[in-house]
């Protein structure tokens, strides 16, 4: 998995029938300390994340493994909302 | 599967419910003379793994299988410690 910053929401009306009621958000994707790679990705959200929060993303065909996701084509799925990270032993980021 | 480092932890209460109660660990992909190689990433642990373990992990789809009964929304799963390198 990946870390990202969640940088906005992505508001979409005319989409595929299969997304339809689902939250999608532009992240900011992140190096394990934190530092922004500049590389964005559009990802559904299924924990409730908001903006300005550090998140974990999955890729691929794993982002339909959430219990909600089986049948929606997605290749990438929040699915944590990052509390802390600790690297070498040193606290390097909280919530 | 791709060989590393553990190299760090994350602590996240708010996920998804087949993650509940797995650790998730910052790996570093290593070569074979252990220098790290590309970036480090973030893996699901199945073998009570701890920082400093050299492991190896399944990647992809396949990483969602790394449990018997069940599936879990990984692309990175560690599966086995590695104790030696003959190289």
């Amino acid at each position: 998995m990946e870390l990202a910053r969640v940088e906005g929401t992505v508001v979409s009306t005319v989409k595929a029938d299969s997304l339809r009621g689902r939250k999608l958000l532009l992240v900011n994707l992140l190096g394990p300390d934190t530092t922004p790679t500049d590389n964005y990705l559009v990802a559904i959200d299924s924990v409730g994340a908001g903006v300005g929060e550090v998140v974990l993303i999955v890729r691929g065909s794993s982002a339909r493994q959430t219990e909600s996701l089986g049948k929606v084509p997605t290749d990438s799925s929040i699915i944590a909302i990052i509390d802390s990270i600790e690297l070498k032993g040193k606290i390097v980021f909280e919530k | 599967m791709r060989y590393g480092e553990v190299i760090g932890k994350i602590w996240a209460t708010q996920k998804d419910k087949q993650l509940g109660g797995l650790k998730l660990y910052v790996i570093q992909p290593l070569d074979e003379s252990q220098k790290s190689i590309g970036r480090p990433l973030i893996a699901v642990d199945t073998i009570n793994a701890s920082d400093g373990d050299r492991v190896f992990w399944v990647t992809g789809g396949e990483a969602t299988l790394a449990f018997k009964n069940r599936r879990i929304p990984s692309d990175a799963t560690i599966v086995g410690f590695v104790d030696r390198l003959d190289v």
